[in-house]
């Protein structure tokens, strides 16, 4: 009979951490930015089918990065979260809090209690009236929580980012000038190697649009992108009068007629 | 909602599964679904405010979805302002006759479903889609209906893949059937539906057609008590809902008002009954 190993706490949940965090690591990175007009999401993903980045309710939507179906897991039950939440009380009693909450909680119990933790880290972002009133979580593999202001970086490099970011972003940025940081810090390879070129078909790109009545969320793609990523193309954020294209375009038309 | 007993996820809502909300929400709160509430045996019908007549007219470039605003109990109007025509989604639209309490949580559900599968499978239902998972949920409220709650709705919207407005009318068993044209449901629709028979013509304009529909409606009215007929002196309109290429949108009040001015004035000349 084989003695079992002791292992401390201390030893198993920092391995855990180690495993998590390595796992993360490897892809590709997210990064989530507030702009004037709402909150945009920039990933470097060539699949047009399966996203980092979705809606989740009328002015919240999800981000992630790390093992696909980990995350898509937890996609799919924060939207079943919030459309039960907005089907049985009100769509304005769905909230970005409780969902990281509920998302917290989840992936401290997986942490903690399954054999292998998540390897992701995600972000709930919800837009708000104004710049000031967005809120943005993020939430790491061992459900810890952070309330971040203006904008976060997540998987691979996302230290080098953030601190590209925090030098060069501020209040008050457009849709445009939010963009073309992103993707200029996203382009820059995390091994060091030179700085690639990104077009829009290797971009997901998504926003809040705080300007849009009920659902947010557009996905920003083709030729919008490209205008808005061209620094010679007056485009500055997504038109206002931007009709529905077809699949996943989420514009909703206004649904009070009787004013 | 047992997500705030512990503040974790339910593993329900980890579990991989359909796309359907209704689905989910039969599987893991069923008191909340439509039509799953046990059927009473107290011999009576329940009395509740019903929804009459609903208008659907196909014309080139889309399709529309009226109703008008009144809802009756019994012989009582209980309700001069209600609405019966929503948005099921971004290019669908449904417009309700029958027990209105009932029908009202169906859509509302029905909007919720559409927008879940959207949401976890990334695109949209096809139309035929939406209109059979509409007929599912007839299916689920037979119980009801046989108490005298039902509920039949007519469902329009824009087939993208077709590029044409499609129309599909339902009964009380889930059936559905798909409309050529134009169609009309609830007490008023006898009359309604021979008003459209007599206007509706192939390539039709938007404008048209809203006056068509607006026609129909005042035909209902007419000559159905429990169809509410243009209120001028209260400023109450019909519900019009366009769907087309662009998506579902409401005709505005201002330009309900000026159709229903001119069909009224125009009813008023003697001698031009119809027109």
């Amino acid at each position: 009979m084989s003695m079992p190993f002791y292992v401390s706490p201390e030893q198993l949940m920092k391995d855990r951490a180690d495993y998590a965090r390595k796992g993360i690591a490897r892809g590709r990175a997210v990064i989530v930015v507030a702009y004037d007009r709402g909150i945009a999401f920039v990933a470097e993903n060539p699949s047009r089918a399966l996203h980092k980045v979705s809606e989740i309710y009328d002015r919240i939507a999800f981000a992630a990065v790390g093992k696909y179906n980990e995350f898509e897991n937890l996609r799919v039950a924060g939207v079943r979260y919030a459309d039960l939440r907005g089907y049985s009380y009100d769509r304005s009693d769905v909230t970005a809090r409780g969902l990281a909450n509920a998302y917290a909680q989840t992936l401290g119990t997986v942490f903690t209690q399954e054999s292998k933790p998540y390897e992701v880290e995600i972000v709930v972002a919800q837009v708000g009236a104004d710049q000031e009133s967005d809120q943005i979580y993020r939430l790491t593999y061992d459900g810890s929580v952070a309330d971040e202001r203006g904008f976060v970086a997540m998987g691979g490099g996302a230290d080098r980012i953030s601190t590209g970011l925090d030098e060069q972003w501020r209040v008050g940025l457009d849709l445009g000038e939010v963009l073309r940081l992103a993707v200029a810090l996203l382009a820059v390879d995390p091994q060091g190697e030179e700085t690639r070129t990104l077009g829009a078909d290797q971009l997901e790109v998504a926003v809040l649009d705080r300007s849009r009545p009920r659902r947010t969320f557009r996905r920003v793609n083709g030729t919008l992108l490209e205008a808005l990523l061209s620094t010679d193309d007056p485009t500055k954020d997504v038109p206002l009068n931007d009709v529905a294209t077809g699949v996943h375009d989420t514009h909703r038309p206004d649904d009070e007629p009787l004013a | 909602m047992s997500a705030r007993d512990t503040g974790r996820l339910p593993s329900a809502y980890l579990q991989p599964g359909s796309s359907s909300f209704t689905e989910f929400l039969g599987a893991h709160a069923p008191q909340l679904v439509p039509g799953s509430r046990a059927a009473m045996h107290t011999g009576a019908a329940v009395e509740a405010p019903h929804g009459t007549t609903i208008v659907a007219v196909a014309y080139d470039g889309g399709v529309l979805l009226a109703g008008d605003r009144r809802a009756t109990m019994g012989n009582l109007i209980a309700n001069h302002e209600m609405r019966k025509v929503f948005a099921a989604d971004d290019y669908s639209a449904v417009g309700i006759a029958g027990t209105a309490g009932v029908a009202i949580e169906m859509v509302r559900l029905f909007q919720v479903e559409l927008e879940h599968y959207e949401k976890i499978e990334g695109e949209l239902l096809s139309l035929v889609g939406k209109a059979n998972r509409l007929a599912t949920m007839i299916r689920g409220n037979l119980g009801m209906a046989m108490q005298g709650l039902s509920v039949v709705p007519l469902f329009a919207g824009y087939d993208l893949d077709g590029g044409r407005g499609r129309i599909f009318s339902y009964d009380v068993t889930g059936g559905c059937y798909e409309e050529h044209d134009y169609h009309s449901v609830g007490s008023g629709s006898l009359f309604a539906r021979g008003a459209l028979k007599k206007l509706w013509r192939q390539q039709l304009s938007q404008d048209d057609a809203v006056r068509v529909t607006i026609e129909a409606l005042y035909d209902a009215a007419d000559d159905d008590s429990a169809t509410g007929g243009p209120d001028l002196g209260r400023r109450i309109w019909p519900t019009v809902a366009i769907v087309d290429a662009e998506g579902v949108r409401f005709c505005s009040s201002e330009v309900l008002e000026g159709v229903v001015e001119q069909v009224v004035s125009d009813r008023r000349t003697p001698g031009s009954r119809t027109r």
